[in-house]
């Protein structure tokens, strides 16, 4: 079969939805298009009937009970949702939250916002592999410490925390434990009961389901935990998010929940072959490394950098071909290379060096095969053209130069 | 971003990529930008002793298809003209020729560093004075 063009690698940005999701959703634009909060007619109880369902298939996925699942519009939402109202309910207790340095933005800037409003905030270093320090996650516990921040899965090097001994210590201290599952539910068995998460962020769209719906997991028993709204109205959800729901995004949420449930164990495996072999051939080039814990990470997301070449030069190369993210500051708005490379500690350069590869469901060898041998190829053809290549080669040693900042 | 055609056009066939040899005195380089920076530019220029033409130039870049393009018009702008008429290139010609983004510019300015950088250290070289260069905001 001809390799079809472009390649999408993309898949931690945004993943494209399955078809079967997609035919899940369809009656209930049109036909089902009933509001599920009214209670007196059955365009309501339809609608409200395929909400029930949904929120049976999304708590299946990650162990939980239907009741402590709360729809939202995504991830960033919940994030907030969690970060915000966990900040305002337990006022009285301490007004204390640890995060960690690689969280994703919507973690971040949260934290940044509620420090404004008087909470204490403390975002731990990572080590050089991306974990967080356990023995510092401890000490940095407070009598005024409400909460453990800490994400599952890093979305921009896959790196996955050791989320179970955090738990443990959030429960030996009374602390409630928030996790971001963004990039890892319905990529790696996520068990909110073994893993002891108290609350957790994710969304449809990172896993084949559709755009503008996510999830906050608040956790009913042992301990029994309450947030407070940041959205107010007619008290849906429980009260803690009011706002008509999306009826399709959510049976579009649950058809993708129950679809990686059914499919991840094997999806994972063949991803982790294919990511593999990716990485494998990539990393033989000299100067290329990898970023982040090998071990303990997503089986989908590689991050590597080609040192003395810059990513957006780099992506120049293939992008026509190939869609994926790179680490370097001249993709992103604000001209910074990616902040959670600066924490690992790497240097400005290997940051602007950096490539990120999310492979997907839709993934196959072929376009594998294809990304090795044009990275490869643009990588060679870049060094031949930089100057910092040459000098390396010469043996210079690139530090020993005064460069002009600017 | 879409980048213009121009800029494809040179990354993707850059003009005079290489090395000069900098041990001789008619050769001027200038090493310009920041690893840290995410651009380096090293660009080279070997003058005519006796007619002060820029007979050859030559570049090398670390840095994205923007800061690659910029220099590779910059030696062909450079071939063929006196140092003195290679001063008066300005990074705005390079802008409009390449319709850079704003976001770009930067790597317009550092070319015309470049060729500064590379067109004093070829005047130290010969016993010239070195210019004053008027630093434009990256």
């Amino acid at each position: 079969m001809e390799l079809k063009l472009p390649i999408y690698l993309d898949n931690n940005a945004t993943t494209p939805m399955d078809p079967r999701v997609l035919e899940a959703m369809l009656p209930y634009f049109v036909e089902k298009f009933g509001n599920a909060a009214s209670r007196n007619h059955s365009f309501g109880w339809v609608a409200e009937e395929a909400v029930d369902y949904a929120r049976e298939q999304v708590a299946k996925l990650i162990n939980a009970d239907p009741k402590e699942i709360i729809f939202t519009s995504g991830a960033t939402e919940s994030d907030n949702l969690a970060l915000k109202g966990v900040f305002e309910m337990y006022a009285s207790k301490g007004n204390h939250i640890i995060t960690c340095t690689t969280e994703h933005k919507a973690v971040l800037d949260t934290c940044k916002h509620l420090e404004k409003q008087g909470a204490q905030i403390t975002y731990l270093p990572v080590q050089a592999d991306g974990l967080v320090d356990l023995i510092e996650l401890e000490k940095a516990i407070t009598p005024q410490t409400i909460l453990i921040a800490i994400m599952y899965g890093n979305n921009e090097i896959g790196v996955i925390q050791p989320v179970k001994e955090i738990s443990a210590i959030a429960r030996k201290h009374g602390v409630l434990f928030f996790t971001d599952g963004t990039q890892a539910v319905g990529k790696v068995p996520v068990d909110v009961l073994a893993d002891g998460i108290d609350l957790m962020a994710f969304s449809a769209h990172k896993m084949y389901g559709p755009k503008g719906v996510g999830a906050l997991y608040v956790r009913r028993k042992n301990p029994r935990v309450k947030v407070t709204a940041q959205m107010d109205g007619g008290g849906h959800e429980r009260g803690m998010r009011s706002g008509t729901i999306n009826v399709p995004g959510i049976v579009g949420f649950g058809k993708a929940c129950e679809i990686c449930q059914h499919e991840m164990e094997a999806e994972a495996k063949r991803l982790s072959t294919l990511r593999d072999k990716l990485e494998n051939a990539l990393l033989q080039m000299e100067e290329s490394y990898l970023n982040g814990n090998k071990d303990h990470r997503l089986p989908h997301t590689a991050n590597i950098s080609f040192k003395y070449v810059e990513g957006e030069g780099l992506m120049m190369g293939f992008n026509k071909n190939i869609a994926l993210s790179s680490g370097s500051a001249c993709t992103s708005a604000s001209l910074e290379p990616s902040y959670v490379l600066k924490a690992l500690g790497l240097g400005d350069d290997l940051a602007h060096s950096s490539l990120r590869f999310g492979l997907g469901r839709f993934t196959t060898e072929e376009q594998v095969d294809f990304t090795i041998k044009a990275v490869t190829d643009t990588v060679n053809k870049l060094r031949e053209m930089s100057p910092l290549w040459e000098m390396h080669k010469e043996g210079i040693d690139l530090n020993s130069i005064e460069w002009a900042h600017h | 971003m879409a980048y213009s055609e121009k800029v494809i056009d040179h990354y993707s066939n850059p003009k005079n990529v290489g090395t000069l040899d900098k041990a001789k005195t008619n050769v001027g380089t200038g090493l310009v930008g920041a690893p840290e920076c995410g651009d380096v530019m090293r660009l080279q220029i070997e003058v005519d002793e006796v007619s002060g033409v820029i007979k050859d130039a030559k570049f090398k870049t670390f840095g994205c298809g923007s800061a690659i393009a910029s220099s590779s018009l910059a030696t062909e702008w450079l071939k063929g003209k006196t140092v003195d008429q290679a001063l008066a290139i300005d990074n705005m010609d390079i802008v409009e020729e390449l319709n850079l983004p704003p976001v770009k510019i930067h790597c317009s300015v550092l070319a015309e560093d470049a060729i500064k950088a590379a067109i004093n250290d070829y005047r130290v070289k010969n016993g010239l004075p070195e210019l004053e260069l008027e630093q434009k905001a990256h």
